[in-house]
């Protein structure tokens, strides 16, 4: 069972989107997260999909994929090198000696502090999923008020690009 | 010229030479409605039920080489089509369905008769469509015959709002239709082929294994062809019969859960299968893990990438057009018929398991519905178009019948849908109207559509049924006796109507036949004296007829339970 993510270049229609999550839960096939937003062509969306699973249920998510009528484009990233990123933010408790520590956790994990209030931060941090994984980890769980994140976004290294 | 909605509709079916459409009209159909009045080119067939307008679409489809098209209402239209979408969909039939929805300003706020139908009928189309400006509608109902026409056909939903309708606008229908996103593969690739070619020539122990592939590309012809050069056996799925001769000498019967024994055994020890245009589904191959025990090579056709290595792995894919791919393989495939000492012991062995007989059947004082089946293959010279709904009369009439042409066998493969015989037959009757249609059934599923009868009154559709009459959901019974210490839970139909007045009440004729000896003169009374008459023929028939060969589920291919077993 292997973490793949999967781009997907789709018409920017309504309903594209769920296209393709009707693909996922009709087939059984597992999104761990999913984003989209329109490219530089705003006609175009792009997806990109973290899923798992053995290398003959990704051949079919691929093809399955490439079937449904709005999808233009379909890479499976992992395949090859490629850079990958997630944002995260996080609304965590700041007071007496933990606003100092908060402070000092964001600056070790390069995180930004974009919202303050006299008992609260909001941390701001991207990077590789398992760095937001381990701020969380590192954190005390009962300073965490609430956290949201993007769901991966990656891109190809170097000449491989996605695009039409 | 500017001209309405509902015109730009009827001009567009016009365009793409649809001469029927099969359907029930309804308020946010109405502007529709009106402009089909208007013209005779497009002519109109009024079912009774909306779910039978799809199936009859759907068989105009399978009977012929052209689109099928239904029109319905919004609300509970749509939902009484999903039944027939869903199963055009499983069998990849090209189809456009048309239906209203509630005016554009109103979508969303439950208004009367709205539902999502674009979100109802998502997972079970090929593609579909809601217009949302009137300026799109004509190349939307283009791109639905387009894409339901190319590729791995199947059916496409347009869903058309009724202020769209009832909105002015300049008609231009495009010649051809571009779309970046869709575009099928199909040329399969050189490379490829010639791997396959090699293959083939090495085999010792070939089958070809054909399913509906060959029938909706037209590739029956390429593949006789191929087949005859290699001297190879052939087999068809259920979907796939008629795509090879079923009275040539090569073809060893239907393979999979109700196949010949020699199909299955063949099958399973098979050294090259040569795949075209099937899927190796359940129904198929059996318990997919008793299948791979045997190492052999897989040689796989079929336009639809998605379709290979599903469900067996595959050696050597040829994604594409089949009759192409069929025709390149010929072509390059020097040598030819295969005498080889090879392929001849192969013979030997497939001839040897033919000996079994596996469709034989013991004659007994009741009618028995593999009888029937025979005389009307007889009756009918094995020309008949035959419709069938879904059981045990089923697997009968796609064991006795050969079909030896294409397009000739109408049935649910892949849904299962029991109801779809009789609209079935209307639909063939309007793609082929000098037609002598069958439709086999049982008194379990003529009753899910038996209200078309009265569609076949009015278009006078003289469809012959054959109603294999034993009393029981005969196939659910089957399975009851076999698995389920014959608790025969619900399998039993009481109270059935008595079909021969049932019949003449809808003004057809009706026959009871309960004896042997009046199966033939009853056929040949229908196919002659009431050539032009519906004829409701109710065969009673053994009650506890059973189909054989059969794999149960979950067991291997080779792994068959026989009538003589028992
Ligand atoms: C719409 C639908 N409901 C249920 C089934 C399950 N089913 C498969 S065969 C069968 C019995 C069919 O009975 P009948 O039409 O009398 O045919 P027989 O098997 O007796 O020949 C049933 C209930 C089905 N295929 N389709
Ligand atoms: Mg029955």
């Amino acid at each position: 069972m292997l973490r793949h993510i999967i781009s997907i270049l789709i018409e920017n229609e309504s309903g594209a989107l769920s296209r393709v999550a009707g693909l996922f839960s009709a087939r059984g096939y597992n999104i761990e997260s999913l984003t989209v937003a329109p490219t530089e062509d705003p006609s175009l969306s792009r997806m990109t999909i973290l899923t798992s699973g053995s290398d003959e249920v990704l051949e079919q998510i691929t093809k399955q994929l490439n079937k449904l009528v709005d999808v233009v484009k379909v890479v499976d990233l992992s395949e090859a090198a490629h850079v990958e990123r997630e944002l995260m933010l996080i609304k965590v408790r700041a007071t007496g000696k933990d606003r100092e520590e908060m402070k000092r956790m964001a600056d070790i994990f390069r995180g930004r502090i974009i919202d303050v209030t006299e008992s609260t931060y909001v941390i701001e941090l991207t990077g590789a999923s398992s760095k937001l994984d381990s701020f969380i980890a590192a954190l005390d769980a009962g300073l965490i008020l609430e956290t949201v994140r993007t769901g991966v976004c990656g891109i190809g290294r170097g000449d491989r690009i996605l695009k039409i | 010229m500017m001209i309405s909605g509902a015109e730009i509709v009827i001009r567009c079916l016009q365009e793409e030479k649809v001469d029927c459409v099969f359907g029930y009209p309804g308020g946010s159909v109405l502007h529709i409605y009106d402009a089909l009045f208007k013209q005779d080119q497009v002519k109109h067939i009024l079912v009774r039920h909306e779910q039978a307008a799809v199936h009859a679409a759907d068989a105009y489809s399978r009977s012929s080489q052209r689109v099928g098209v239904a029109l319905v209402t919004s609300g509970p239209g749509v939902t009484n089509t999903v039944t027939g979408i869903a199963t055009a969909y499983m069998d990849s039939i090209p189809m456009v369905v048309l239906t209203g929805q509630v005016p554009s300003f109103y979508i969303g706020q439950d208004a009367f008769q709205e539902c999502d139908t674009v979100g109802i009928t998502r997972p079970c189309v090929k593609h579909n469509f809601l217009v949302k400006d009137v300026k799109d509608l004509a190349v939307t109902i283009k791109k639905a015959f387009h894409i339901a026409s190319t590729g791995r056909p199947g059916p496409v939903v347009v869903d058309i709002p009724k202020d769209i309708t009832a909105q002015m606008c300049e008609f231009d229908y495009p010649k051809t239709i571009q779309m970046r996103s869709y575009n099928p593969v199909v040329k399969g690739h050189l490379g490829q082929i010639k791997k396959a070619v090699q293959i083939l020539q090495e085999a010792k122990r070939p089958i070809i294994y054909t399913g509906g592939g060959v029938i909706l590309s037209d590739a029956a012809e390429q593949l006789t062809k191929l087949a005859h050069k290699l001297n190879f056996p052939v087999t068809n799925t259920l979907m796939g019969l008629g795509g090879y001769p079923a009275t040539d000498k090569q073809f060893i019967g239907m393979l999979g859960m109700h196949g010949t024994f020699e199909a299955n055994n063949a099958m399973h020890y098979a050294d090259v299968i040569l795949a075209v245009g099937a899927r190796f589904d359940d129904r198929v191959i059996g318990n997919p893990e008793h299948f791979s025990e045997e190492k052999r090579r897989v040689i796989h056709i079929d336009i639809d990438p998605s379709s290979i290595s599903k469900r067996v792995k595959v050696d050597v894919p040829i994604v594409g057009n089949v009759p192409d791919v069929l025709e390149e393989l010929v072509k390059l495939m020097d040598g030819g018929f295969r005498t080889d000492p090879e392929v001849a012991n192969w013979w030997k062995q497939i001839d040897e398991w033919r000996g079994r007989d596996s469709l034989r059947y013991k004659q007994s004082e009741h009618i028995m519905p593999q009888f029937v089946m025979e005389k009307l293959y007889e009756v009918t010279g094995g020309n008949a178009f035959v419709t069938s709904d879904v059981g045990q009369h089923q697997m009968f009439a796609a064991q006795y019948y050969k079909f030896d042409k294409p397009r000739r066998w109408i049935n649910s493969g892949g849904l299962g849908t029991m109801g779809v015989g009789l609209p079935y037959g209307m639909g063939v009757l309007m793609a082929n109207p000098d037609a002598q249609v069958a439709c086999v059934t049982g008194e379990g599923s003529i009753q899910m559509c038996i209200q078309e009868l009265s569609t076949c009154k009015q278009y006078g559709f003289p469809i012959k049924i054959i109603n294999l009459n034993n009393g029981m959901l005969g196939m659910v019974r089957q399975w009851q006796e076999m698995f389920y210490s014959k608790r025969y839970s619900q399998s039993y139909v009481t109270s059935l109507p008595d079909f021969v007045k049932l019949a003449e009440a809808y003004g057809h004729v009706g026959m009871k036949i309960e004896k042997p000896e009046d199966v033939e003169p009853a056929l040949r009374k229908a196919f002659t004296e009431h050539k032009d008459d519906l004829v409701f023929m109710d065969f009673i028939i053994d009650p506890v007829a059973n189909v054989f060969p059969m794999v149960a589920a979950g067991k291997g291919l080779t792994e068959m339970i026989l009538a003589e077993d028992l």
